[in-house]
């Protein structure tokens, strides 16, 4: 395939004893669709968190490895608000702001210090023509971002974070609060986003990582214990643990 | 295993019982703080019997032991306004910053260490505030500005922005925490600084929280009296500069409740500018909880 996007190497993520990502090693591949499954405290997310530099502010948080972003410490080389500028996240829970659809767009070019109307308004139209918003929001954009409904609400949250333009966006379990029809359209997003953008998708639907992901991760225990191109790890996954989880015997 | 239960009969009774009197006490409230509005109405409009309105609102002396006495009470609401606007001048921008700082910027250990401080100044008694103002804050303020007395409307403003404090950075700090957590991950995970966070997230999120403190302060201020008695110099002179003695609405009531003959237009006065002062608190209370509401 293409070349390395994200190097995550020997990584292991501690809240205080507790342990919760044992020396993960794993290449994230430029415009793939990452999956990564696992049942509930596998560390999927604590995973994200580390790659978003959201665990900064948890106290007695430690990690021990490296991220790489395109050859740069994540962790040592990038200040943490280019970090967050350039790997993007969008969370389980919708979480829009508690300001109008218009602003909640505007609000990620606004902190990096764009100020010009004109181009504010362009950004906002492209973003939420990208997350497949733009048609159901485009005459109320001076509504509060709160009215939407919840897949609305997490399209917005996609649209957000394009804003900036990221180079990487995680997923949390997307579409773990939305309704089938919703869940539809946020795939649809994620595979139009494709030719621009990296994702990696956390997901505890293991139908969605197969409907989407080009690669699929499985976690365990805080171990990964297989990746492989989708179609193997969901046909003739190599370890047991994999088989008995994709075939829903256990998780 | 069939278990047959059968409730003793008194229990309905006991739940009816617990019902009325929980029903009365909540009840009992209402009744007093009607009763209380309804005496003052008594006691305070019987003095427009005897004594035209617009003296009262309008009038800027306040002789009420004069021959014929004047019962204008300008003075003493601009002695009021004085006094707590300039309070609320230092008290919010410093409740704001400090707020901010507790809920969102210390660690842990200190946040606890300084709310508990905070909250503790709110447990010294005004009368204990008002005298350590009055030995060392009057004669600073004498000191600094060069005038003849310290005992100024600027000195009770000092002292009461302390006492208005506590309520303002408590109140405040509680609506801060009370913004989801997803808010600020939000915010951060676009990569907005924690200074962009709090500013144009968290602080719009919790506007009617912290509206809300900023009114419950100046409440508590305007209803201040002993303190301000102490320390404004208890002059019911109109004010032109906050560096000159005042008297306030409360102060007044206090000093000269004692001295007036009961039943006499001095006296009737005195609730009337109770009735002012009612109203002003009432309005506050209600602005404030409009905005708590709005928040919910």
């Amino acid at each position: 395939m293409s070349e390395t996007k994200l190097q995550i190497q020997n990584l292991s993520l501690y809240y205080g004893t507790h342990q919760v990502l044992k020396n993960i090693c794993l290449d994230v591949l430029s415009h793939e669709i990452l999956g990564i499954i696992g049942p509930a405290s596998s560390g999927k997310t604590s995973l994200l968190r580390a790659l978003n530099r959201l665990n900064d502010d948890v106290p007695k948080f430690r990690k021990e490895g490296e991220v790489l972003l395109e050859g740069e410490n994540i962790y040592t080389d990038l200040p943490v608000w280019m970090v967050r500028k350039r790997i993007g996240m969008i969370f389980a829970l919708p979480t829009p702001l508690p300001l109008s659809i218009y602003e909640n767009v505007a609000y990620g070019p606004r902190v990096h210090g764009m100020n010009q109307k004109k181009i504010l308004d362009k950004i906002v139209e492209e973003t939420l023509q990208s997350a497949f918003l733009w048609d159901e929001v485009k005459d109320r954009l001076d509504h509060p971002a709160m009215r939407l409904s919840g897949g609305q609400q997490q399209r917005l949250c996609i649209a957000r974070t394009l804003a900036v333009q990221p180079e990487v966006i995680l997923y949390d379990e997307p579409c773990s609060g939305l309704d089938p029809i919703s869940t539809a359209k946020v795939e649809e997003a994620m595979t139009m986003l494709k030719s621009r953008y990296t994702q990696i998708l956390v997901t505890n639907n293991t139908k969605q990582a197969a409907r989407v992901s080009d690669r699929t991760a499985f976690f365990l225990m805080g171990e990964m214990v297989e990746i492989n191109k989708t179609e193997k790890i969901f046909t003739i996954p190599q370890d047991k643990r994999t088989e008995d989880y994709v075939s829903g015997r256990f998780g | 295993m069939e278990v047959k239960f059968s409730r003793p009969a008194h229990h309905r009774w006991i739940e009816f019982a617990v019902e009325k009197a929980i029903f009365g006490a909540g009840i009992i409230s209402i009744i007093f703080v009607a009763l209380i509005f309804l005496f003052l109405l008594k006691e305070g409009l019987v003095l427009f019997r005897h004594y035209p309105f617009t003296n009262f609102f309008f009038g800027i002396q306040w002789s009420p032991i004069s021959e014929p006495p004047r019962l204008g009470i300008v003075p003493l609401i601009l002695g009021s306004l004085a006094v707590t606007l300039g309070a609320v001048v230092m008290a919010v921008p410093l409740g704001v910053c400090a707020a901010i700082y507790i809920a969102e910027i210390a660690p842990g250990w200190l946040k606890d260490i300084l709310k508990g401080t905070v909250e503790f100044l709110a447990a010294i008694p005004s009368i204990v505030l008002g005298f350590i103002g009055l030995v060392t804050l009057v004669p600073m303020v004498k000191n600094i500005f060069h005038i003849p007395t310290g005992l100024t409307a600027f000195s009770g403003s000092i002292m009461l922005a302390f006492m208005a404090m506590p309520t303002i950075v408590s109140m405040m700090e509680d609506s801060l925490r009370a913004v989801p957590r997803a808010y600020r991950e939000g915010a951060l995970a676009l990569g907005a600084t924690r200074w962009q966070t709090i500013y144009r997230v968290l602080i719009p999120a919790a506007s009617s929280g912290i509206l809300a403190a900023v009114m419950l302060g100046i409440g508590r201020v305007i209803g201040e009296t002993m303190a301000v008695m102490m320390i404004t110099g208890n002059s019911a002179r109109l004010p032109t500069t906050l560096l000159e003695p005042v008297r306030t609405m409360t102060a007044t009531i206090a000093a000269e409740m004692g001295e007036a003959v009961q039943g006499s237009t001095h006296y009737s006065s005195l609730f009337a500018i109770g009735i002012v002062l009612f109203i002003i608190t009432f309005l506050i209370n209600l602005t404030a909880s409009a905005f708590i509401k709005r928040r919910k």
